[in-house]
């Protein structure tokens, strides 16, 4: 009697975004978690174990509590704006996950600019730290808004330019056919410099430490979202956290090759395993950085960014530019 | 110099890496309890001399070496000459355990122990009277008896008759 249900294509497809929606939340959740306990072992600490076995039910019990905070909207600020700003973000971030291709038959949305549509939608996260910072009308969050508007919009320009080598390499913008034109070899091998200055640029845009100067506690309390609390408090988090993730999907898509893996090993594991075991390397990666380096001043941060990032950027497009028409590559 | 920018950025991420391999400092404390030394500064206690009797002798000191003006006292004289506190009473939720106290008492009769477990749930619990403090030891001088050395008489000898202390010297068998 159910049997109509397969035509109903759309029907699938709104499940697996719900489904998707469902699993990324509470894994953003899981990270804070995960973060915790990971940098707590890199200090000699064993950092939250109480809730639950090895601590993890931790998520839970901050979800409560945030839950249980008071929804305060300062009655200095602009309201209206200071609701909307981490809706913006957490929205951007989670509709950048549309494009990103999972395993072979998962991922929402085979777009055809999957990659640009990533890219503005890294842009338009901007909006939400900016608002933020603006709509709090006080001066933590002016100058953390600020910040993060002058890091994003300059971390953006060498983001696009580095992924601009993989597009060259495999002449599409489609995400899930960057990673099957990596079936031969990962574009890591070639586009290496382009993804030093992908990752580097993805840790600014997601400003998380060590280029946390948009919050930078030691200088501005909580910077963007000093003025946050409760439930929009946690959507700053969450799309935080989600950025991450993404930043190390979008990694292993373009650089790593998605779900691939060489002969021998692809055959262990299901391809949407390999994916996952590769994203968290990298998010590994990303909470390493976090505990071990100072966070640089803000000036140094715009002279690295377009002085060091922005020619590396370019020289790598024009090498391999002419490596291509040279047929090397 | 970039080379060498990056190189430390590089070494000191390897540094850290490899701390996931040590053991961590933390004690999981109310299941595994930190030593703490025989002289840790913890909850305040009144000792009693090696014959049982209180050393405190209501001198005021503790009183006014303290800092956060915790501690009220009031001195009676027995007697048989020995001076004791009438009443002894020291407020922890005052006390900040900076040990003047023990510093300046001249009897060695208040002494900090290595108790940390001074929780309350109710702050009128904190405030510890003579009964809740005086203890039946003598605490980290075992020997040490002040009127058995302070050359004054008191009930169980005569004035010069202790340890170390000489007769009284007679003035006026001291001409030249």
């Amino acid at each position: 009697m159910f049997e109509y249900l397969w035509q109903l294509e759309p029907l699938w497809k709104l499940i697996e975004i719900f489904l998707m929606i469902a699993l990324l939340i509470p894994i953003a959740a899981t990270l804070v978690w995960v973060e915790r306990r990971l940098i707590g072992i890199w200090q000699d600490r064993l950092g939250p174990n109480r809730v639950g076995p090895f601590g993890a039910l931790q998520p839970l019990a901050d979800l409560l509590k945030v839950l249980g905070k008071e929804d305060w909207v300062p009655p200095f600020s602009d309201k209206l704006v200071f609701v909307l700003a981490p809706l913006i973000g957490a929205v951007c971030v989670l509709m950048s996950f549309a494009v990103v291709p999972f395993s072979p038959s998962i991922g929402v949305s085979n777009l055809n600019i999957g990659l640009l549509f990533f890219l503005a939608m890294a842009s338009l996260a901007v909006y939400s730290v900016v608002l933020a910072g603006w709509a709090s009308n006080s001066k933590y969050a002016m100058l953390g808004g600020m910040r993060a508007a002058a890091q994003t919009v300059s971390y953006e320009v060498f983001m696009g330019l580095s992924v601009m080598g993989v597009v060259l390499l495999t002449g599409t913008f489609n995400l899930r056919e960057i990673v099957l034109a990596q079936t031969d070899g990962w574009l890591i091998k070639t586009q290496f410099i382009g993804f030093f200055v992908f990752l580097i640029a993805g840790i600014a845009e997601s400003h998380r430490l060590p280029f946390d100067l948009p919050e930078a506690e030691t200088e501005l309390t909580a910077g963007f979202h000093t003025e946050y609390s409760g439930l929009k408090f946690a959507l700053f988090f969450l799309s935080e956290y989600l950025g991450v993730t993404l930043i190390s999907a979008m990694s292993v898509v373009l650089f790593f090759g998605g779900w691939l893996m060489p002969a021998p090993l692809d055959t262990w594991l299901p391809p949407l395993v390999w994916f996952i075991f590769k994203i968290t390397f990298f998010v590994g990666f990303f909470i390493l950085l976090r505990t071990s380096l100072p966070r640089p001043r803000f000036d140094q941060l715009l002279i690295f960014g377009w002085l060091v990032m922005l020619p590396l950027a370019l020289v790598n497009l024009v090498v391999t530019a002419l490596l291509r028409l040279g047929g090397l590559i | 110099m970039l080379r060498k920018l990056m190189f430390s950025q590089v070494r000191t991420m390897w540094l850290v890496l490899k701390h996931t391999f040590t053991k961590a400092d933390t004690v999981q404390y109310p299941e595994q309890k930190p030593y703490l030394a025989p002289r840790y500064r913890g909850r305040i206690v009144l000792t009693r001399d090696p014959d049982g009797q209180e050393r405190c002798v209501a001198c005021n000191l503790c009183a006014v070496a303290c800092p956060v003006d915790c501690i009220a006292l009031q001195q009676v004289i027995d007697d048989d000459g020995r001076k004791r506190a009438d009443f002894f009473r020291i407020n922890f939720s005052r006390c900040i355990l900076c040990g003047f106290c023990e510093e300046a008492c001249p009897t060695f009769a208040i002494q900090l122990t290595p108790d940390i477990e001074l929780a309350e749930y109710d702050r009128q619990n904190l405030v510890y009277e003579k009964e809740h403090l005086l203890i039946n030891g003598p605490g980290k001088y075992p020997d040490y008896n002040f009127y058995h050395q302070s050359g004054i008489a008191v009930g169980e000898k005569g004035k010069g008759q202790g340890e170390q202390e000489k007769p009284p010297i007679d003035i006026k068998g001291l001409m030249p």
